[in-house]
């Protein structure tokens, strides 16, 4: 079968929408356009059943019970909601809460919000595999701790948190569990009982389906979790967040879901074959080739590493039909380089070299070769123009040299 | 972002790419930038200790395509060229030439850097000293 370009391989980002889904969501643009919150007409009645449907979809993929999920409009907003819904609703119980360094902005900027508000917040270190240490979460936790926020899996380097551990740490001193699940739900399965989580945030666009729906899991029993909310309205959504609902979204969120939980067993191995064969031949063909984070809890989907000697945003310009991103600081609006393989102790010589694939549902092995091969040629043609691979194959330690900085 | 043709053309055709024997005394070295900024240039030149006209040039970069660009480029501006106009050539015309925004001009600079400390090493090699004026614009 002949290869289509460009490849998408930046699955951690955004992902297609389902050909499934799309034909799911359809008919409630025109046909079954009625409000959800209309209580007196079949149009209304059409929207409200839709959304209760994918209510029920969404909750059984993370084993909840559907009252308790509520729809926004992306992780973004859940996460805010979680965060800060907490520590307005308790702020008479405590104002701390535990994070850690390798969260995504949407968690690490809302609790900066917060600590201006007079919150405190432990931003918890990583290991050099990207995971917490539990003895750290525990030393942590004080009387006035009332949120722990722990991502179940990284955006940049797919290192899944230790969640079910922390579950247990967070329900045996009575504080509130949030994980930012975006990542990892759909992907491996996700379990808000087994894991005790209390407060979960999801989002569509990386599942499969459509941007800007999302929800957040907030536990009604067993505790019950209140929450602050951040938009007043109609009292939508158990009034935790008022707004009309994205009904067609919300169908194509449902249907994601699903899809999810019926092929999550065969796609994640079908992807974790994929991923190994994409490492194992980068691995045969070149030298100088650095994982980052932990190899073993891992999404199946994910390879983060950095090619020693040729920056990221050169070689992402030499495979130019492929798209994967970059954490070099050339790449990010910031001009700084991941802060993220940063916390892990990866120098910032080699986090400007790192790459970060992201395979998906319809990448092939026919791709995963092409891929392979447009790097290979990519960086070998790049250290051929890197005076440090020259200067590293002479022998020179290029820590002990003395860089000037212009 | 969008890379201009000329940045794209030095990427896919880097000029001048390749190592000349440093320990020439009439090859100069620089060595600019660093692993952790994310760029490193490494520029040389061959030059007539007699008409100090630089007759051969060549680069190694580590770096964005801006950075790759500007040093190939720069191979380019001075071959043929005597030091001291060599030494004329500003960042600014780097930028010029290859449509380099804003957030790449940091390239442009370094590349400029590398030409003065390659010749600021054959000065040295050759005994000539540097005037003080020169070396305060290689630290800009």
């Amino acid at each position: 079968m002949a290869i289509k370009l460009p490849i998408y391989m930046d699955h951690h980002a955004t992902t297609p929408v389902d050909p499934r889904v799309v034909e799911t969501m359809l008919p409630y643009f025109d046909e079954k356009f009625g409000n959800a919150a209309s209580r007196n007409h079949a149009f209304g009645w059409a929207a409200e059943e839709a959304v209760e449907n994918a209510r029920g979809q969404i909750a059984l993929l993370i084993n909840a019970t559907p009252k308790e999920i509520i729809f926004t409009s992306g992780a973004t907003e859940s996460n805010n909601l979680a965060i800060k819904g907490v520590a307005w609703m308790y702020r008479e119980k405590g104002n701390h809460i535990i994070t850690q360094v390798t969260e995504h902005k949407a968690v690490l900027d809302t609790c900066k919000h917060l600590e201006k508000e007079g919150c405190e917040v432990t931003y918890l270190p990583v290991e050099k595999d990207g995971r917490i240490s539990l003895d750290d979460l525990r030393r942590a936790i004080t009387p006035k701790t009332i949120l722990i926020s722990i991502m179940y899996a990284n955006n940049e380097i797919g290192v899944i948190q230790p969640i079910e551990e922390i579950g247990k740490i967070a329900k045996e001193k009575g504080v509130f569990f949030h994980s930012d699940g975006v990542q990892a739900i759909g992907k491996i399965p996700v379990d808000v009982q087994r894991d005790n989580i209390d407060l979960l945030s999801l989002t569509a666009h990386k599942l499969y389906g459509p941007k800007g729906v999302g929800a957040l899991y907030v536990r009604r029993r067993n505790p019950r979790v209140q929450l602050a909310a951040l938009i007043d309205g109609g009292g939508h959504e158990r009034g935790m967040r008022s707004g009309t609902l994205n009904v067609p979204g919300i169908v194509g969120f449902g249907k994601a879901c699903e899809l999810c939980r019926l092929e999550m067993p065969e796609e994640s191995e079908r992807l974790r074959g994929l991923r190994d064969r994409l490492k194992d031949n980068l691995f045969s063909e070149l030298d100088e080739l650095y994982i980052n984070g932990s190899v073993v809890h891992r999404l199946p989907h994910n390879l983060n590493c950095s090619f020693a000697f040729v920056e990221g945003e050169s070689l992402l310009m030499g495979i130019n039909d492929v798209a994967v991103s970059s954490g070099s600081a050339c790449t990010s609006a910031t001009l700084e380089p991941s802060y993220v393989l940063k916390a892990l102790g990866v120098g910032e010589d080699l986090a400007h070299t790192s790459i970060r694939f992201g395979l998906g549902r319809f990448n092939t092995a026919e791709e995963v070769d092409y891929v392979t091969n447009r790097v290979v040629e990519t960086v070998r043609r790049l250290r051929d123009l890197s005076p440090l691979y020259e200067m590293a194959k002479e022998g020179v330690d290029l820590s002990k040299m003395n860089w000037k900085v212009s | 972002m969008a890379y201009s043709d000329k940045v794209i053309d030095h990427y896919n055709h880097p000029r001048n790419v390749g190592s000349l024997p440093k320990n020439d005394p009439s090859v100069g070295t620089g060595l600019v930038g660093a692993p952790e900024c994310g760029d490193v240039m490494k520029l040389q030149m061959k030059i007539n200790p007699e008409s100090q006209v630089i007759e051969e040039a060549k680069f190694k970069t580590f770096g964005c395509g801006s950075a790759i660009a500007s040093s190939s480029l720069a191979t380019e501006w001075v071959k043929g060229k005597t030091v001291e106009e060599a030494l004329s050539i500003k960042n600014t015309d780097i930028v010029r030439e290859l449509s380099l925004p804003p957030v790449k001009i940091h390239c442009s600079v370094l590349a400029e850097d590398a030409i003065k400390a390659a010749i600021g090493d054959w000065k040295k090699k050759q005994g000539i000293e540097s005037p003080a004026t020169e070396r305060a614009a290689i630290h800009n």
